[in-house]
């Protein structure tokens, strides 16, 4: 079986992330890119399932800058077998729609019985490019799992919904997408890192698929603006000295939130 | 040439558990009559029954789908597809939830639509209609637009208001029945539905006008009861930093911050919370930000309209004790 594990690498959420305000783009210069911590958890469900499976084979997909390869190699260190990169300039600034049409021919060109990707990113967190994928192969598509569990020609989970869990099963192929309540991901060791600097990363571009980043007939979505949000002032700092409590609630009820 | 006002605006209104509409429909909308005459689609059984709660917050017709409930997420892209042949809409608005957000973008991929996801506004200006998004839990305003045809926006649940309660002119509608061909897609069975275990009279966290959180300062799960106390003295949801969740004194649901839940309420309150960027990414839109923490160097202060350094344990109980003598007053 071969699992395909959709990586992105995004903007450390650990630090203060930047757009530009000239393009409205992630500012990739300003930023340090990690492996988003969602994409991780989904490896390590496919790893994980790799452990018990002989001959299950783990690759994992990134449509991403050339420049941001180390969180494919960071991939490769925590024990994925290979790993493709979709890497263009007319994809600088695409759209969910087009990101999930490039990773869909990507996949297909690759081969895989199931996709696994997080539930969303930590960035655009918009949550939709599984579904798309799925749309887009003709395959069965399962988001949203807090629990999955991989058999011959299925997948089952649980999928936290709004307002309810449903128990969903999909016939492979299939794609899923996973949430953060799916074991932390394995760090990658020694050995692992070593082997991963050997390995060579498949490069794709989008003549290799297929895909055009402006067909006439496929509308897009584009940044008209951007702005930065006007810092917030300062308010009225106290220090408890025995009557704070009251204090806050009338600031409370003269500002009528109590 | 028509008016704005005459062009048709597409509203998928998703369902609960329990097979009401759910209570992002009220602020879809609201965001929808802003545009132009909404026409609600609402799928699965028993639909037509939703039609007059759906005419009443605002829609001005109605059509529905019968829908397998079984087969996850495709049935409803086909209803919607259908939909849009039948109305020809100049733009789909569904809500940025785990359903509304699926269907939205399967539908915009299938018909080569435009996609604006988490949207906070929608508007029209000179070109036509556009979506505002607070970008990085907030720290940018982005505005985007479809470079043509009618666009396809999910819209972040609670960010637009709806009208007060009797504005719609609600009355008799009669729901109009659509012919649905299924594109036959392959779908995930749903094998049971088990609605979500916290039952509870407190708002939810991703609508509530108030939230009252706590972080890894309340302690323990036994102490963290005094966050749900002010929230229940002040009508607030319940929500929680991600390392209160993750040292087990909440459930993930109530995770606030860039990894759970977005929140933009009128009033947050943050009660031993330090203020990670993982955090600010989820609140800090929230027009009033209350801060109480004994550590007076927590980055949280920086945006609190009102903080007070001191110990959670004492000023809340004596801040509950206050706001109960102002209401009996």
């Amino acid at each position: 079986m071969r699992i395909l594990v959709l990586a992105k690498p995004v903007p450390d959420t650990y630090g203060q992330r930047t757009l530009s305000l000239e393009t409205g783009l992630a500012d990739r210069d300003a930023d340090v890119a990690v492996l988003d911590e969602i994409s991780e958890r989904a490896l390590e469900v496919a790893l994980a399932h790799a452990g018990d499976h002989d001959g299950t084979e783990v690759v994992v997909l990134a449509m991403a800058p050339q420049s941001l390869q180390a969180s494919l190699r960071k991939a490769l260190a925590m024990g994925a077998h290979d790993a493709v990169q979709v890497v263009d300039d007319a994809l600088v600034g695409a759209d969910a729609v087009l990101t999930a049409e490039v990773l869909a021919a990507a996949a297909q060109r690759t081969g895989f019985d199931l996709i696994v990707a997080g539930n969303a990113s930590t960035d655009g967190s918009g949550g939709v490019v599984p579904a798309m994928i799925a749309e887009r192969l003709g395959i069965a598509c399962a988001t949203s799992l807090s629990s999955a569990s991989i058999a011959d020609g299925e997948v089952r989970g649980e999928r936290a919904s709004d307002g309810a869990t449903l128990t969903v099963c999909a016939a492979l192929p299939a794609v899923i997408s996973i949430t953060e309540a799916l074991p932390d991901p394995r760090m990658p060791n020694f050995k692992g890192i070593m082997a991963a600097k050997k390995k060579e990363i498949e490069t794709l571009r989008l003549g290799d698929l297929g895909v055009e980043a402006l067909p006439d007939d496929v509308a897009r979505s584009i940044m008209v603006e951007a702005s930065e949000r006007p810092p917030r002032e300062a308010g009225t700092i106290i220090t408890d000295t025995g009557d704070a409590g009251t204090q806050l609630a009338r600031f409370l009820v003269a500002n009528r939130l109590a | 040439m028509s008016t704005p006002q005459d062009q048709t605006i597409l509203v998928l209104l998703d369902r609960g558990p329990d097979g009401q509409l759910a209570a992002s429909a009220a602020g879809l909308l609201a965001a929808a009559v802003a545009l132009g005459t909404p026409v609600a689609l609402i799928v699965g059984e028993d639909a037509d029954a939703l039609a007059e709660r759906a005419a009443a917050l605002g829609a001005a017709r109605v059509l529905t789908a019968p829908g397998d409930q079984d087969a996850l997420t495709v049935p409803a892209v086909d209803a919607l597809q259908a939909a849009a042949g039948h109305v020809t809409p100049a733009a789909v608005i569904a809500a940025h939830s785990v359903e509304g957000r699926e269907v939205a973008a399967r539908f915009a991929l299938r018909t080569g639509a435009a996609l604006a996801l988490d949207a906070v506004a929608v508007e029209r200006d000179e070109e036509g209609i556009v979506a505002r998004h607070a970008a990085y839990g907030g720290d940018y305003l982005v505005t985007s637009a479809a470079t043509f045809g009618a666009p396809v926006i999910t819209l972040r649940e609670g960010s637009v208001d709806a009208p007060p309660p009797g504005d719609g002119a609600g009355g008799d509608i009669a729901p109009e029945v659509l012919d649905v061909t299924p594109s036959e897609a392959p779908a995930a069975r749903v094998e049971s539905v088990e609605p979500a275990r916290e039952a509870s009279d407190r708002p939810d966290l991703r609508s509530a006008a108030k939230v009252v959180s706590g972080g890894r300062g309340l302690g323990s799960a036994e102490q963290f009861a005094l966050v749900e106390e002010l929230a229940d003295a002040l009508g607030a949801a319940v929500g929680a930093s991600r390392a209160a969740v993750d040292a087990g004194f909440v459930p993930a649901s109530h995770q606030v911050g860039q990894t759970g839940v977005s929140v933009s309420p009128q009033l947050y309150v943050a009660l031993g919370i330090s203020g990670a960027i993982q955090h600010l990414a989820g609140m800090q839109t929230a027009s009033t930000i209350v801060v109480i923490n004994t550590d007076d160097k927590a980055p949280l202060f920086e945006i609190a309209d009102f903080g007070v350094v001191g110990d959670v344990f004492t000023v809340v109980p004596q801040l509950i004790e206050a706001l109960r003598s102002e209401g009996s007053s």
